[in-house]
């Protein structure tokens, strides 16, 4: 196989909120179908780059090229538009409303000839994807908060799959979650590889870094400390890159 | 569902106990059905507002500031002129409630006071506190007294109204976005629904349906007065909120308004059959109320 295209390259990335710098100088490839972890302490400005790769925030220099295009997302449906999808820590979840509801979200599927909702394939739909990824819930057509936290991450994962035709990026998706249901949410993640989608997730835990990630990125109040290889490096490396202390 | 079973209970009690008043004639459930109707039309727009998150208190001053426009405008224009004029009124109204909470986001409930208090005084002032009478025969008829193959025109609105209101709620995409909004802005807002754009529609339909609601008044009564919708304000609220609909947005009912709503005319109805004092009837009304929005907020809860 040749070398792969990069899929996403953040060129010299540098963002300033007023006299406040919080990313310096941050440069980043994917290629499609590798997993990448972005670590680093509270405030070193993790989430702050989720944001600007899902045109939340402009970045104040640097260039953004994704498939070899150079883009300028102005808001974050431009984005979903060129297939980047976010998994927020939050999920973005309605709660009192259905599976395939949420899963369609904001992209109801409407059948002629008067475009109402074509609620059967949305819930048909949704069965299969949460099937695919096997997130074990009763019914597509659930309401979301019969579920537990990691079905809900589950759901969350699999709409951001679904819409993402390249790149899907985590925040911190297993933080709420307890230890079953965080090797079932892995799991589902190594998944998304298979489907050859570039993901970018964030986790604190230094485990589930190593379990998932092809490489590991380190970030120290908005400076890039290094890319590493995960099989090239360990955990000892990683957490005096992320404190600074070596 | 609560709304179904006290609906079922109230009525079963009224025709035991009432039987030899009346209630059962045809006469007296006929009676019911267009005396909700106004307040049935207002309930489908308020289900909107509460379900997007939104709240309208205004809806009662809007009626009798449509109503009244309805019957100044008949005077001299033809009917079309008078109806139009009459639900643009109301949409206009909720147009100024919605820009205010959507846009320069103040919160819907003391917008919705305040116009509340703002239309009461701008009906009072319209005529100088006179009635207004409806002379045009036509209007009254297709919104008021008529019938169409021997259907009242007030239950063929309740039946349009809902109906649509029905569909619209549920199978378009536009009633997802309501829920959306009114569940998790925040979810609605990153998966690219306009926000905004719905809170702005939600409280312009109420205004909607509390000008056609104006214009079901001015047609039963064939008159117009200030004090049209004055006493809605409850009743409505409690119909939408044992009909199923929660008051912090995300999951509602119009099916479930309509049996709220059918549930406080029988309630109206009865008590006043019981030749209550009308002091007398409120407290009751206000007491089953009370119970009946506890009793279907705890069952929401499950």
């Amino acid at each position: 196989m040749s070398e792969q295209k990069n899929l996403l390259s953040l060129r010299n990335i540098h963002k300033a909120f007023g006299g406040v710098i919080a990313i310096q100088d941050f440069s980043l490839d994917l290629k499609a179908g590798e997993i990448v972890a972005l670590v680093g302490d509270n405030g070193a400005g993790k989430s702050t780059l989720i944001k600007i790769i899902s045109g939340v925030y402009t970045p104040t220099s640097g260039d953004i090229e994704l498939d070899g295009e150079a883009i300028s997302f102005r808001d974050a449906s431009t984005a979903r538009a060129k297939g980047i999808e976010v998994v927020y820590q939050d999920l973005a979840l309605a709660d009192q409303q259905p599976v395939f509801m949420n899963m369609f979200l904001g992209r109801e599927l409407t059948k002629p000839p008067f475009g109402l909702l074509d609620k059967q394939r949305m819930r048909e739909e949704s069965q299969q994807l949460v099937d695919e990824l096997d997130v074990r819930i009763p019914s597509a057509a659930s309401t979301i908060s019969e579920l537990s936290g990691g079905q809900r991450q589950g759901i969350a994962i699999a709409r951001a799959t679904h819409w993402a035709s390249k790149l899907v990026l985590l925040d911190e998706p297993t933080a709420a979650l307890g230890v079953a249901e965080t090797a079932r949410v892995e799991d589902q993640i190594a998944k998304l590889k298979e489907k050859n989608l570039a993901i970018l997730i964030i986790s604190h835990s230094l485990d589930q870094v190593f379990k998932l990630s092809d490489r590991i990125c380190v970030l120290r109040r908005g400076k890039q400390i290094g890319v590493r290889e995960t099989k090239n490096t360990d955990k000892n490396e990683i957490v005096s890159m992320i404190t600074g202390v070596a | 569902m609560v709304v179904y079973i006290g609906f079922i209970a109230i009525f079963l009690f009224f025709a035991v106990t009432l039987y030899d008043d009346g209630f059962l004639t045809q006469r007296n459930l006929t009676n019911i059905l267009l005396q909700t109707a106004p307040a049935t039309i207002m309930a489908i727009g308020l289900v909107f507002a509460l379900s997007a998150g939104e709240i309208d208190l205004s809806f009662g001053s809007i009626v009798a500031v449509s109503a009244l426009t309805v019957a100044v405008v008949l005077q001299d224009y033809p009917l079309i002129v008078g109806v139009a004029a009459g639900l643009g009124v109301g949409v206009a109204i909720g147009a100024l409630n919605g820009v205010l909470v959507a846009y320069l986001k103040l919160p819907s409930f003391l917008v919705t006071l305040a116009t509340m208090g703002l239309f009461a005084g701008i009906a009072r002032s319209m005529t100088d506190l006179r009635s207004v009478p409806v002379m045009n025969e036509t209007f009254t008829g297709i919104f008021g007294s008529g019938k169409l193959f021997s259907l009242p025109s007030l239950v063929i609105w309740t039946a349009i109204g809902v109906g649509v209101g029905h569909l619209v709620y549920r199978q378009t995409r536009f009633g997802a976005h309501v829920l959306a909004t009114g569940d998790n802005p925040r979810a609605a807002l990153v998966t690219g629904i306009k926000v905004a754009r719905i809170r702005l529609y939600v409280l312009m339909i109420s205004g909607f349906t509390a000008g056609m609601a104006g214009l079901l008044y001015a047609g039963r009564l064939q008159a117009a007065k200030y004090t049209l919708g004055e006493s809605d304000l409850m009743t409505v609220i409690a119909a939408v909120i044992v009909g199923g609909t929660a008051l912090n947005g995300g999951k509602g009912s119009i099916i479930g308004a309509l049996l709220g709503s059918l549930l406080m005319g029988m309630l109206n109805n009865g008590l006043i059959l019981m030749n209550l004092r009308v002091s007398d009837q409120m407290i009751v009304r206000g007491l089953i109320i009370l119970l009946a929005v506890a009793v279907s907020l705890r069952d929401s809860k499950r």
